[in-house]
């Protein structure tokens, strides 16, 4: 089956053929991209970049993503539990707001530092 | 005496990391910043895939900008001057700028401009969309900055027009929020964004794309009610009888961008029509001397870390002695654009990068540079296509009145 391989804007076609001896891909300048296919035809993952409330005027959402990836399944759920968290501190770029996300292992993190002008 | 050795015009991506390379290079800098933050655009971007390049991970555009903003601030050759915003610029031996801010009408003087201003988003009106005017037609970064900055959510039915990689990013975080994306519709035959973002935002999400149709109008008093989609040809021509009506609440166009250019206008400086940009040399220098243009005001950009990259150059000359420059214009065949247009044979660099996108989508593909017709560099590639930008570093050391030419080749992907 054809791909195309999302780690990178290069967007490069990945050919990928399951085998007995496992999975096979070509077409991919990076290694990177052989992570990728075998990942996507076995347990798919991405990562998920959102925004949270906060409690602060001028300031009404910061933005947060997951410092690793998620199981592509687990997207709405994890969506579901981030509508009800809330920043009411002024955290920076790169602070955990909440760890273990639904026990993905991957933490929410802060990509902005909050003290800026809103 | 001028005030700054640099004025940068534009606290984006482009703006912030020329004004580091200016500063770092001992250059009294200023950057005019007409928002209340630094950041640009980068601001509202908190998707991920920013600094794949550069720094070797995979940042949001906030984090990008914030890596560059944490620098500036802590320069002490760099002031920065926010809700400021540049009304003219005059020119004698050295340029003043008037601009405007809550402190009133003020004129700052400069040796050296550099352009980072960025660009502005065609609207549903420049694409002739007809029908009435309801409140939900928006663009992709209006609807960006509403969800992203504003933290609202625009509309609950949504139809998007234009494949653009902003568009079907907002077509994934739309979804994420809660709205329906009821279809991306293109009017080329091919989508115009990264074919990792159909992949991600559109796919994962079941999304449909249609290619070869567009929106012809828009219903709705008050709000929008609905839009007529129609297939046209590969003359851009509405196919009379394939009109649909899709009942819809919001209207989020991603039609392209423009090179803000005004100011750059105002100076009389030369625009290629290409890139709607100015004319540049390898130090991202216009054809007037002393100023300079990078980032989006340049040519639009798909890949930030290069914005980053072609600003550090420019940032770096302006903090430079003036020269008088010997400049050599580049033929080109085959390309979309190429960047930069002109070679300043007087300060010539053993390498020369330079960025293009191709006319149209081929497959092994050759670029060739000659110098009076003999080859001196040749690259192949497997494939190219008009949406993505390619970096190409080339050995030139041509004399003057000596003819430099790039010549693109290859197979054309129907």
């Amino acid at each position: 089956m054809r791909l195309v391989c999302i780690v990178c804007p290069n967007s490069c076609l990945l050919e990928v053929e399951k085998t007995d001896a496992g999975v096979k891909v070509t077409g991919n300048k990076c290694k990177r991209g052989i992570t990728f296919a075998i990942e996507e035809v076995t347990a798919p993952k991405r990562s998920l970049t959102t925004t949270v409330r906060t409690v602060f005027e001028g300031f009404p959402v910061a933005p947060v993503r997951t410092n690793g990836e998620i199981p592509k399944e687990k997207i709405p759920a994890v969506m579901a539990y981030l509508k009800t968290v809330v920043a009411d501190k002024r955290y920076k770029a790169g602070d955990v707001i909440c760890g273990n996300v639904l026990d993905t292992g991957v933490d929410i993190i802060i990509t902005i530092d909050m003290d800026q002008e809103g | 005496m001028a005030d700054y050795k640099a004025v940068v015009i534009g606290g984006g991506p482009a703006g912030l990391a020329a004004a580091l390379a200016a500063a770092d290079k001992g250059a009294g800098t200023l950057i005019i910043e007409r928002e209340n933050r630094l950041g640009g655009i980068l601001k509202q971007c908190i998707h991920d895939g920013f600094g794949v390049i550069r720094f070797g991970e995979k940042l949001s555009g906030c984090e990008y900008a914030q890596r560059f903003i944490d620098k500036v601030k802590a320069h002490p050759g760099i002031e920065v001057r926010l809700l400021t915003f540049v009304i003219d610029i005059k020119k004698s031996d050295i340029f003043t700028i008037t601009a405007t801010s809550s402190r009133g009408i003020e004129t700052i003087t400069a040796e050296n401009l550099i352009f980072a201003n960025g660009c502005r988003e065609r609207t549903a009106r420049q694409v002739n969309i007809h029908g009435t005017r309801p409140a939900g037609v928006m663009t992709a970064g209006v609807a960006q900055n509403y969800v992203n900055l504003q933290g609202v959510l625009p509309g609950k039915r949504c139809v998007i027009l234009g494949s653009g990689d902003i568009g079907l990013i907002m077509a994934r975080r739309l979804t994420l929020e809660g709205a329906r994306v009821l279809g991306v519709y293109e009017a080329k035959s091919t989508p115009s964004g990264l074919t990792r973002n159909i992949v991600q935002c559109l796919h994962d999400f079941d999304i449909p794309l249609h290619l070869s149709k567009t929106v012809k109008r828009v219903f709705g008093h008050g709000r929008l009610e609905a839009v007529e989609v129609c297939s046209v040809n590969d003359k851009m021509e509405y196919i009379d009888g394939t009109e649909e009506i899709i009942p819809c609440d919001t209207l989020i166009v991603s039609v392209g961008l423009i090179p803000e250019n005004e100011l750059a206008e105002s100076l009389n400086i030369p625009l290629d029509p290409r890139t709607r940009g100015p004319f540049v040399d390898q130090n991202m220098m216009t054809l007037e001397d002393g100023v300079y243009s990078v980032g989006n005001c340049l040519h639009v950009h798909d890949l930030v870390d290069y914005v980053s990259e072609t600003a550090e150059t420019a940032g770096r000359a302006a903090a430079g002695s003036k020269a008088p420059r010997e400049l050599l214009d580049i033929e080109q065949e085959g390309f979309l654009y190429l960047v930069p247009q002109k070679l300043d044979l007087d300060s010539l660099a053993p390498e020369t990068v330079f960025y293009f996108r191709t006319a149209m989508p081929r497959e092994a593909a050759t670029l060739d540079v000659t110098v009076d017709g003999e080859v001196v560099f040749s690259k192949k590639y497997q494939n190219l296509k008009p949406p993505e930008m390619e970096r190409v570093e080339v050995p030139l050391s041509p004399k003057k009145g000596q003819t430099v030419k790039f010549f693109l080749s290859g197979r054309e992907v129907k």
